[in-house]
């Protein structure tokens, strides 16, 4: 029970901080500003798909396949870009200002101190991915999608930030400077996105490759199919990003 | 209450504390004294468990700090160097923060923060961001926060650096009335501090423990002489007629101030004053006095230093 409190009291602290501080806000913004250009713009593409289909030019498009997929694979993308912002701070900072030392030296362990403050970066994520639920909401008032692909497409958005937001907790807590800590988040994101793509000219282990890619794990996702073996790569991909991370914060102890 | 053994600590393949021992018992005020970078910072981390050692032990309340660190965390409240303050956060949310990661029970959370808030000073400043407060509130923040969860042992890492004189007096007035019930380890390189504040003294040079011990007994052990200050109403023309006063070993003259260097258990004063009055001299003031603590310091880390 008292290690619920801890990480709970930790989280606190760091909800209080993303949105006492502006960066939960700009981020927000930015991501929901770049998301509408995105609904706008597709949405206008597909109309035009669907007058050719009027016009007898047949194979008109499915809104699942030409509006859903392609809208959210471009918010993963702009999510990818900007996850390591909400959580290059999260260790990092503790370390430049010196607060570690309290957090450390306090009967916590750095496993509740890790999970607290991945929780409270994916709060925030997860805050963030709600808002843009607008977005299918006009499609349920104005048309009839299949509600399956969007639960699926959301569940997968969550998974994917889970993913993000456990690469961006390693990084802070291997650096005391925050940029470094966002590129390192960025860099090994943007690997992980795309080493699927190594499996096409790959002669063995092709397989793997795709398994630990995160845009193959998606790629089903925004199809409507979760499995088994999505849910699976995404909690124990998130469970090693961590468990990596409290390694890091503890050998510092004793360098 | 804490006993250290044999705690070295190497940063690479540099030693910053070597073969470390002390124990202290509890309610006493230990002053950890020693020059910048010689491993006092080291040797607090470790105690607190912020740091493991390289080799060696050290125990609080009978804890191992590498095997049960939570329970050793639980006993200490810890100031470090730089305040571990959140800047964006207010006076009220920290410490309330604080209390909680701290394990003090809900039930008393409020109780405790007050009592702090009301202690350090900081009823004035308790809504506004600790960003916006002078050095010597923040400081005052920092204390606040080393003993909201009441510790049986507090460790204070140079507590009073950075602040201006009448800040530095409250601070230390703080910790001496929280020396009567807690067991306290501080660190300082300011010399009066420890005289003023501390029961005992461990000075450590280079990573080395070259001395531990109360300040009467260190000045006592240090004090093959003594010194003794005269002061005259002009200065001295000749020095050389006290060479042969049985018990004075060196007489230097500052202007009108002359300080006689005497060995112990003699009394070289009355012949030495008939002596200076046959002179037609006027005598103002006559002082004898132990070394101060700073140079049983300085004689302690140069001879450290010459012996190597």
């Amino acid at each position: 029970m008292q290690r619920v409190k801890n990480v709970f009291a930790i989280w606190k602290k760091e909800m209080k901080s993303y949105f006492t501080s502006p960066i939960a806000y700009v981020v927000t913004a930015v991501f929901l500003a770049i998301t509408a250009y995105f609904y706008n713009t597709i949405l206008k593409i597909f109309i035009r798909f669907q007058f050719q289909r009027f016009m007898g030019l047949g194979g008109g498009p499915n809104l699942t396949d030409h509006f859903l997929r392609p809208l959210y694979s471009n918010m993963a993308i702009i999510l990818l870009l900007i996850s390591p912002v909400l959580t290059m701070r999260l260790l990092a900072e503790e370390k430049k200002q010196g607060t570690f030392e309290v957090l450390l030296t306090s009967p916590v362990t750095t496993t509740q101190i890790v999970l607290g403050k991945y929780f409270a970066a994916l709060t925030t994520y997860t805050i963030m991915i709600a808002l843009t639920f607008l977005y299918p909401l006009f499609l349920f008032i104005y048309s009839s999608p299949e509600p399956g692909p969007v639960i699926s497409i959301y569940l997968g958005l969550f998974l994917l930030g889970s993913a993000f937001m456990a690469v961006g907790t390693f990084t802070s807590a291997l650096t005391e400077n925050q940029i470094i800590a966002a590129v390192l988040a960025f860099g090994l994101l943007l690997i992980f996105w795309v080493i699927g793509w190594a499996a096409t000219t790959a002669t063995q282990g092709t397989e793997f490759l795709k398994y630990i890619s995160l845009m193959e794990h998606f790629g089903d996702m925004s199809k409507g199919l979760i499995t088994t073996r999505n849910v699976v790569f995404f909690v124990s991909f998130v469970g090693y990003l961590l468990f990596l991370t409290v390694t890091a914060i503890e050998s510092q102890k004793w360098r | 209450m804490i006993e250290v053994q044999e705690l070295t600590k190497y940063y690479g393949d540099r030693p910053a504390i070597q073969d470390v021992s002390f124990s202290i018992q509890k309610g006493e005020v230990l002053g950890f004294l020693g020059p910048n970078g010689a491993g006092k910072t080291t040797t607090m981390r470790i105690i607190t468990g912020y740091l493991m050692p390289s080799a060696g032990r050290a125990f609080v309340g009978g804890h191992d700090v590498e095997k049960e660190p939570l329970e050793v965390k639980r006993l200490v409240g810890y100031l470090p160097e730089n305040p571990p303050i959140y800047l964006d956060m207010t006076v009220r949310d920290y410490l309330y923060f604080i209390s909680e990661i701290k394990g003090v029970p809900s039930s008393q959370r409020r109780e405790s923060v007050a009592r702090v808030v009301e202690r350090c000073g900081l009823v004035d400043v308790y809504d506004r961001l600790i960003g916006n407060l002078s050095r010597g509130y923040k400081q005052r923040v920092a204390i606040a926060q080393a003993i909201v969860h009441d510790p049986e042992v507090l460790i204070l890492d140079e507590p009073t650096i950075g602040l201006d004189p009448a800040q530095v007096v409250e601070i230390r007035e703080l910790i001496r009335e929280l020396g009567k019930e807690h067991t306290v380890i501080l660190s300082t390189h300011i010399l009066p501090e420890v005289t003023m504040t501390c029961n005992r003294v461990l000075i450590i040079n280079e990573g080395r423990l070259i001395a531990a011990d109360t300040y009467e007994q260190l000045s006592r052990r240090l004090s093959d002489r003594r010194q003794v200050q005269i002061l005259l109403d002009r200065p001295l023309d000749d020095e050389s007629f006290f060479q042969d006063v049985p018990g004075v070993e060196s007489v230097r003259a500052e202007g009108r101030e002359l300080v006689v260097s005497v060995g112990v258990d003699t009394a070289p004063q009355p012949e030495l004053i008939r002596r200076l009055v046959e002179k037609g001299y006027g005598i103002l003031e006559v002082r004898s006095s132990l070394p101060s603590l700073e140079e049983i310091y300085l004689r302690l880390i140069s001879g450290e230093k010459g012996g190597h």
